[in-house]
């Protein structure tokens, strides 16, 4: 602001001063740099860090089996991660996907239980995600209400209507096939199978948000709705598509768990939407909206998930976890917030720098 | 580009590299202390190649849990386990035990004693800690029998419903009108125990000038249920006793009476924690109320592991095996093993217990 208000108004001088270092040093980092020290980075950094130390300080982590188990964790988290990195770098969000994906497992237990075809079951729990979606992109993109209100509604909507549909029951008698299914391992790796899919899920999102003009379109709405609907990007479309694909996964999130835990009940996966959103933000996507990666996301989740797994493995209780999990979260959230201000100093002290050198 | 330009610092992410760095060292230095407490508690069953136990409850930080889980870790220590554990989630819902299971599975814990939330959502990752090698005890609450060895059952059901009926028999000298204040209208325990109570309330000739005229449910919610307590007082005035086979049910029911002027006229019983009920006993409102003692379902849980893994039962129908103090304890139908009669705790011997 003080650059462009000192050349507009005052003479000549205090630009030509200004422009000269502003050309000699490029603006942020370029090129590998820019990818090695940026925010999503650095949660790589921790996670791997984090890694090697668990391996080696924590009897029994490093193995096969912490791999299977740790990735069954994590897998809900990491599904709904995804769309809900895309809602949050818009500037929106979305808490009801829990909700969704626990109306999703009841509505599946209701309809197994009732006699109905197993995929004939699961085709119309994801239909039914997506159509919660599609509730929630109406309200928010067509009606334009906002997100926060509207999604803490149907937070509360969506698990009454589970509640409503399956009561205090619980359904668990579904085929031992599938059910083994999901928690198989590919082969000696301790990998789950279905981690296939995950990561079929995950290379999807990845695609749109970094290498899609809708992608590039998200980060534009993030910094400002009004201006990217100047350059051409339906916004509300862009939203009402963000929260179908969001109910979409929520949805196969709400299956998974199901058939993982082999017990449908309208409570399932509650609470998971803060879990979700703290491993995003972990991950550097800016809750303001406009900043964010998949990679930096996907590691935020594994190191929540890592985290939780070798305490508790090391029989920390659950206390100092969560607490954890709580200062992690506040201080990824502080840190750019430091970063910001110390660039703003930074940059203070060198334009008034400038004008006294000018002065002398 | 004008986008990028507002945003985008030119400067470089210093701030956030340093903080991140911060989050890394808190993170060591969480799990430092983590490592340490579990090279402790494990160091000794490495040494003597030993037995652990870990106990899962329901959820952490219960009253009830916690007296249970009391009697578990002497149980455990009597029975000669090297170390024993509390692990557990902090709500109790269905899924959350999975992942501590798991741990322990992967700990190498030699029996795991739950109190399953949900009896199918763990029974995978209990199969996976018994193909480990793992023996499996659920208490309190069962899993599906395929997934556990042995269940430690508080008591019979039937008995639950006698002595309650008995005990208000004696306290309204065998004839009048009684009525039951539940909990909710379809919980699973208090149903079945109250079917009990009719069926022998209609046999037993001893019984025959007892009429039972209401069924109330207060939903373990303490102000529902004062509230229905207060309504059964005005809808029967002839009312001679009250059953309250729950434990918010009859301690709201006797703050109710002990406030009004049916107290001490109108006697009631049912099933309540001492640390509750003591204040209405010693002020005359309830003479005498039963319940289990939740040690010892702890107690004899931690000697059943320590059978099932030295191979001296197998969770079979007429295994028997010797849980300390308490004697010899046989395994009935379907694995299970019942800790015993209910306590009736009275003016005497409430204040031998606190739970």
């Amino acid at each position: 602001m003080s650059e462009t208000t000192s050349t507009t108004s005052t003479a000549p001088a205090p630009v030509a001063d200004n422009t000269k270092p502003l050309a000699s040093e490029p603006k942020g980092r370029t090129g590998a740099a820019r990818i090695l020290m940026g925010r999503d980075a650095v949660t790589i950094y921790a996670l791997v860090a984090f890694l090697i130390y668990a391996a080696i300080a924590i009897p029994r982590f490093a193995s096969p089996v912490t791999t299977g188990f740790l990735l069954l964790d994590v897998i809900p988290v990491l599904l709904i991660a995804m769309p809900m990195t895309l809602i949050i770098i818009t500037g929106e969000i979305d808490l009801s996907v829990a909700s969704t994906a626990g109306l999703t497992s009841a509505l599946m237990g209701v309809l197994w239980a009732g006699g109905t075809d197993i995929w004939l079951a699961l085709a119309i729990s994801l239909l039914a995600g997506i159509a919660a979606g599609m509730f929630n992109g109406f309200l928010i993109a067509v009606l334009g209400l906002p997100s926060l209100a509207v999604t803490i509604g149907t937070l509360a909507l969506f698990r009454g209507l589970a509640l409503v549909i399956i009561g205090d029951n619980a359904v668990a008698n579904f085929p031992k096939a599938l059910t083994a299914f999901f928690t198989s391992k590919i082969g000696g790796t301790g990998i789950p199978t279905v981690m296939i899919g995950v990561v079929v899920v995950m290379v999807f999102f990845g695609v749109l948000l970094h290498f899609t003009p809708f992608g590039r379109g998200l980060y534009a709405m993030g910094y400002s709705k009004e201006a990217a609907s100047f350059v051409g990007i339906n916004v509300a479309r862009s939203k009402f598509w963000l929260y179908v694909g969001s109910g979409a996964v929520s949805a196969l999130a709400g299956i998974y768990w199901t058939l993982r835990y082999t017990s449908a009940r309208s409570d399932n996966a509650s609470g998971l939407e803060l879990a979700v959103i703290a491993a995003v933000l972990l991950g550097g996507v800016s809750i303001f909206g406009g900043k964010g990666s998949i990679p930096g996301v996907i590691a935020g989740v594994l190191l929540i998930g890592t985290l939780n797994y070798a305490l508790r493995l090391a029989r920390v209780s659950d206390v100092v976890l969560i607490t954890v999990t709580g200062l992690l979260l506040i201080l990824s959230v502080v840190a750019p917030s430091i970063g910001s201000a110390i660039r703003q100093w930074r940059h203070t002290r060198r334009v008034r720098r400038s004008f006294t050198r000018k002065a002398t | 580009m004008m986008l990028n330009r507002k945003n985008k610092g030119r400067t470089g992410r210093l701030g956030s590299m340093v903080a991140i760095t911060a989050v890394a060292a808190l993170a060591l230095t969480a799990c430092n202390s983590g490592s340490a407490s579990s090279t402790d508690t494990s160091s000794p069953s490495a040494g003597g190649g030993d037995q652990k136990i870990t106990f899962i409850p329901k959820q952490l930080n219960n009253p009830y849990t916690d007296v249970v889980l009391g009697g578990g870790k002497k149980g455990a220590t009597e029975a000669g386990f090297a170390s024993s554990q509390v692990v557990g989630p902090l709500e109790a819902s269905a899924s959350s035990q999975v992942s501590f299971i798991n741990a322990e599975t992967q700990a190498g814990t030699n029996v795991i004693a739950i109190a399953a939330n949900d009896p199918d959502a763990v029974c995978t990752a209990l199969g996976e800690a018994r193909s480990a090698g793992a023996k499996i005890v659920a208490f309190d609450s069962d899993t599906n029998p395929d997934c556990r060895d042995i269940f430690i059952s508080q008591v019979v059901a039937k008995d639950v419903a006698l002595i309650q009926t008995k005990l208000i028999s004696e306290q309204i000298g065998g004839s009048g009108e009684i009525a039951i204040l539940s909990a909710t209208a379809n919980a699973t325990n208090q149903n079945e125990w109250i079917k009990y109570m009719e069926e022998e309330l209609a046999s037993n000739p001893a019984y025959k000038d007892i009429k039972l005229v209401a069924k109330v449910y207060g939903d373990d919610n303490d102000t529902k249920s004062f509230q229905e307590a207060q309504g059964l007082m005005q809808a029967h005035p002839n009312l001679k006793g009250i059953i309250s086979p729950t434990t918010v049910g009859i301690a709201a029911t006797a703050r109710y009476l002990s406030t009004s002027a049916y107290k001490g006229k109108v006697a009631l019983t049912g099933l309540g924690l001492p640390n509750e009920m003591r204040p209405f006993v010693k002020d005359g409102t309830v003479k005498e109320f039963a319940l289990w003692d939740p040690a010892q379902l702890g107690y004899v849980a931690a000697f059943a592991g320590k059978a099932l893994k030295d191979g001296k039962i197998t969770g079979a129908e007429g295994d028997t095996f010797t849980a300390g103090e308490l004697g010899e304890r046989k395994v009935e139908k379907g694995g299970l093993v019942i800790v015993g009669p209910p306590t009736v705790f009275n003016a005497e011997n409430i204040d031998k217990y606190n739970f």
